[in-house]
């Protein structure tokens, strides 16, 4: 038996020949190791081809429950709610500030989504204004900006109708963060 | 700049040599790629390359299928569905890391043939041996703890299988099991560990004993095949060429066994449901129902069939088949470079290897010929054995006698029964598998109800299906519980008057629906075992009613038993198309009537009282039917003249009993309807 050995064998001095055989084994690599990339990419992306919940009116509170001040009161928003698989039943979803003038009917609702970076808008500390409290964006009892803020837009208003039950529901909807414009998310 | 390499002045060039003197690339690809190759590029090399290769898939797949996937008992089958069914593309992704994960198990075994064949497991190369091994190893595990990752029946019942196999080790398998599972309960933290030994630890360790495997074959150099006649050929491009002809072919059958159902369904001009093309999905994992169909995945048969070769040796038999035989086949395996050495030790370690690739060649044959043998082999010539078999209950005595003791047609008889027991097991194994694909099914379609699978999972939904659960807490697969009194069985099926005619109580196929109705105001039927015929009210006042009253054409015309007939289907909510307002008005006043009906049926307050007869308000719907099983005692029903049925409130939960009356009233989710609503 020849003794063990582990030497490699010398590099080959000319390297530059069948210059097809090398197109074809990278074609041939490339096709092979690009199909599964392609495929994960695929499922990957699949994200893109999908839409948020289309925006419906959802019961949020009664008339009554919200006193004629001119104050704005927090409301949850609590609807069916998909993700991915699963489907909730009546889950609180976000948040709504209603309001109404003193002596009104007519109520004015908006969204708790602060439009600067989504985060909560809270009522401020002396209870004057709404405040966010990630950026201290400042907005009227009206949503509109208390300057200077790092907001681009006024709080977003939803549509609200009020049944003659006195029930009143939200047209609830997500907008895109962060723009001037009051864009309803895909 | 090395020497040789041209001198390149673009900017791409310049880019080239910049980072060429920083970190030496170019010798690296050199080195990579310029490697010799005695003999000449042939095919008997590529198999390592194309495990490499069928790794690499695996990485690519499984780490897009990570992003989508949920480990939990709540989530993994729930996440696969969603992969599978409703991600653009995840039929393929996860068919290709499915087929490719079989692809690998055969390149393993073609690897370790070629590698045994040419003697290349000798020195200096017994060490890089030892590392395929244990890549091999490696691999494998992969391939077990993928398998329960979806956490559907088969995965769930094979896992279940493996970890008891690792419990019977000695000393340490309790333990080893329990960490395994991840408790002693299989779960949460059995997926999560599952998932983190298959993605995680296995893979990690993989590619640490990979790269010292082909860092130790580059040491090595390609052990050619012997004699050398033809002249030595670079690494690069000619074995490069013949090894990505062989990836892009391994990629190309994977692909293959993807689509060619679907390519066929095409042709065939029918609509290709993608979510059902590719790896298969089966019911969610559920621990309290035995699935009679599990096995492993084929590659693992082999082993599946050889532990039945120690059935009746109990634990021990377990021990050594699972456990001491596949240490010894591998203990054998890592000597293989030792025992290269003696005279004879290469023709012994090429025999041994395909005579363990026959075995299991052959045990896997053997597993699949117990599974399917049904298919082939023809019940008619078992007919006398069958008939014998059902007169001695298999009495090996009254068998000898009824063959008058001749010991040529006993053993005659003994292959025949034993061909008979096996041509039942098959049959068993077949009508499991059919069930479970039916199963299976059913949970894809719940899963896709608009409203989503609950937060408590897919196995919920299935486990509260009235069209899954409900035969099966009837007994129609058993002839227990309800069954083993009703018959449930179409009028019109070939063998109903045989299941009529053992059942002790009412045929309630249809109960509740004016076919039903009408049976029960024929005379010639209301009597007869499909009724009331095996049961005391055989000749109760219902009974004599129909055949007496009802059939007296002065006081019952046609049209009006019919207005009953449709008013009755109404009450049961399951109203005829055919029945008109008017028809179901003057059957209510019927049944109402104190001449009629109504002299013995309280009916939406006619005054009548309960008691004397069950109460026709609400007749056969759905809290009539969960009242009637929950209590038939009661006075709404049958009160004291209540014939042998159990009141099952005390033995069935209340959820039960409402998944029973659901699925007697044909009251289930059906995707064409939800479809048929939407486009409205």
């Amino acid at each position: 038996m020849a003794r063990p050995s582990s030497d490699r064998p010398a590099p080959d001095a000319d390297p530059r020949r069948g210059f097809l055989a090398k197109l074809a084994a990278i074609a041939c690599g490339g096709l092979a190791t690009l199909t599964p990339l392609a495929a994960g990419l695929w499922a990957f992306l699949d994200p893109l081809g999908r839409r948020s919940a289309a925006a419906r009116f959802v019961p949020v509170a009664e008339l009554a429950a919200i006193p004629a001040d001119g104050l704005p009161r927090r409301f949850p928003v609590v609807t069916d709610r998909k993700d991915a698989w699963t489907g909730y039943a009546a889950e609180p979803v976000g948040a709504v500030w209603l309001r109404r003038e003193t002596g009104s009917d007519v109520v004015q609702a908006l969204s708790a989504t602060c439009p600067h970076a989504g985060c909560s808008v809270e009522m401020a500390a002396g209870g004057t204004c709404f405040r966010c409290p990630c950026h201290n964006s400042e907005f009227t009892f009206g949503g509109g900006i208390v300057a200077p803020s790092p907001s681009p837009r006024p709080m977003d208003a939803l549509d609200c109708r009020v049944d003659k039950d006195g029930g009143v529901a939200v047209q609830w909807q997500v907008f895109l963060a962060g723009i001037a414009d009051k864009v309803a998310k895909r | 700049m090395k020497p040789g390499t041209p001198p390149r002045r673009g900017p791409l060039g310049r880019l080239a040599d910049f980072l060429d003197d920083r970190t030496g690339w170019r010798g690296l690809v050199h080195e990579a790629l310029f490697e010799r190759v005695p003999g000449g590029a042939r095919w008997r090399y590529v198999w390592g390359s194309t495990l490499v290769f069928a790794f690499m898939t695996q990485v690519i797949t499984g780490l897009f299928l990570w992003a989508s996937y949920a480990p939990s008992a709540q989530t993994a089958w729930e996440s696969v569905y969603y992969i599978q069914h409703e991600m653009t593309g995840g039929w393929l992704l996860r068919g290709i890391h499915h087929f490719m994960a079989q692809a690998m198990v055969v390149l393993l075994a073609l690897h370790l043939l070629q590698v045994v064949i040419d003697g290349a497991y000798k020195a200096p190369r017994e060490v890089n041996f030892w590392l395929g091994l244990v890549l091999m190893i490696l691999v494998l595990g992969m391939a077990l703890t993928g398998y329960l990752l979806p956490w559907d029946q088969k995965g769930y019942w094979a896992t279940i299988v493996a970890t008891n196999l690792a419990g019977i080790v000695p000393v340490v398998g309790p333990s080893l099991q329990q960490v395994i599972v991840g408790g002693s309960e299989y779960g949460h933290h059995t997926l999560t560990r599952f998932f983190a030994l298959h993605a995680g630890f296995l893979p990690a360790t993989l590619v640490l004993f990979l790269v010292v495997h082909l860092a130790l074959f580059r040491k090595h150099g390609l052990h050619a095949k012997q004699p050398i006649t033809r002249p030595d050929a670079m690494f690069w491009p000619d074995q490069v060429l013949k090894d990505a002809v062989a990836m892009l072919a391994v990629m190309a059958v994977v692909l293959g066994v993807i689509l060619v159902p679907a390519v066929r369904t095409m042709l065939a001009g029918g609509a290709v449901d993608w979510g059902h093309v590719g790896a298969e999905l089966g019911a969610p994992a559920d621990p309290a129902e035995s699935y009679a169909a599990a096995r492993p995945e084929w590659y693992f048969l082999f082993l599946f069939q050889f532990l039945k070769v120690f059935e009746g040796w109990g634990a021990t038999g377990e021990f050594l088949g699972a456990i001491v035989v596949p240490g010894l086949i591998m203990g054998v395996m890592f000597l293989m470079p030792i025992i290269g050495n003696w005279r004879l030790g290469h023709r012994f370690n090429v025999a041994f290897t395909l005579a363990i690739l026959a075995g299991a060649g052959l045990l896997t044959a053997l597993a699949l010929n117990e599974d399917y043998c049904s298919l082939w082999i023809d019940k008619t010539t078992l007919a006398d054995a069958e008939k014998l078999h059902n007169e001695t209950g298999g009495d090996e005595q009254k068998i000898a006698a009824a063959l008058g003791n001749d010991p040529a047609k006993i053993a005659a008889m003994r292959k025949q029964l034993a061909k008979l027991e096996a041509w039942r097991n098959s049959h068993a194994f077949l009508a499991a598998s059919s069930r479970a694909k039916v199963e299976a099914e059913r949970a894809v379609e719940l899963a896709g109800r608009p409203e989503r699978i609950p937060p408590t999972g897919a196995l919920d939904l299935v486990r509260r299906d009235p069209l899954l659960r409900g035969p099966k807490l009837f007994g129609l697969l058993d002839g227990k519980d309800c069954a083993s009194c009703h018959a449930h069985v179409d009028p019109a099926a070939a063998d109903a008057a045989g299941k009529f005619a053992v059942a002790s109580a009412a045929n309630l196929h249809g109960f509740g629906t004016a076919a039903w109705v009408r049976g029960l105001f024929d005379p010639a039927r209301v009597a007869g075992p499909e009724y009331f015929g095996n049961t005391a009210h055989k000749d109760g006042d219902m009974v004599a009613y129909v055949r007496d009253e009802m059939t007296d054409r002065e006081k019952w015309k046609p049209d009006e038993i019919e207005a009953v007939t449709m008013a009755l289907a109404a009450e049961a909510g399951l109203p005829d198309p055919s029945a008109t307002a008017a028809q179901l008005e003057r059957g209510r006043a019927l049944i109402a009537a104190g001449d009629r009906c109504g002299a013995c049926h309280e009916f939406g307050g006619n005054g009548t009282g309960l008691g004397a007869a069950p109460d026709l308000t609400g007749w056969a719907g759905r809290d009539w039917l969960v009242g009637i099983i929950a209590d038939p005692t009661h006075e709404r029903f049958y009160g004291d003249s209540n014939d042998r049925m159990p009141a099952f409130q005390k033995a069935m939960p209340r959820e039960q009993i409402e998944i029973l009356a659901d699925w007697l009233r044909g009251d289930w989710y059906r995707a064409a309807d939800a479809r048929g609503a939407a486009a409205e």
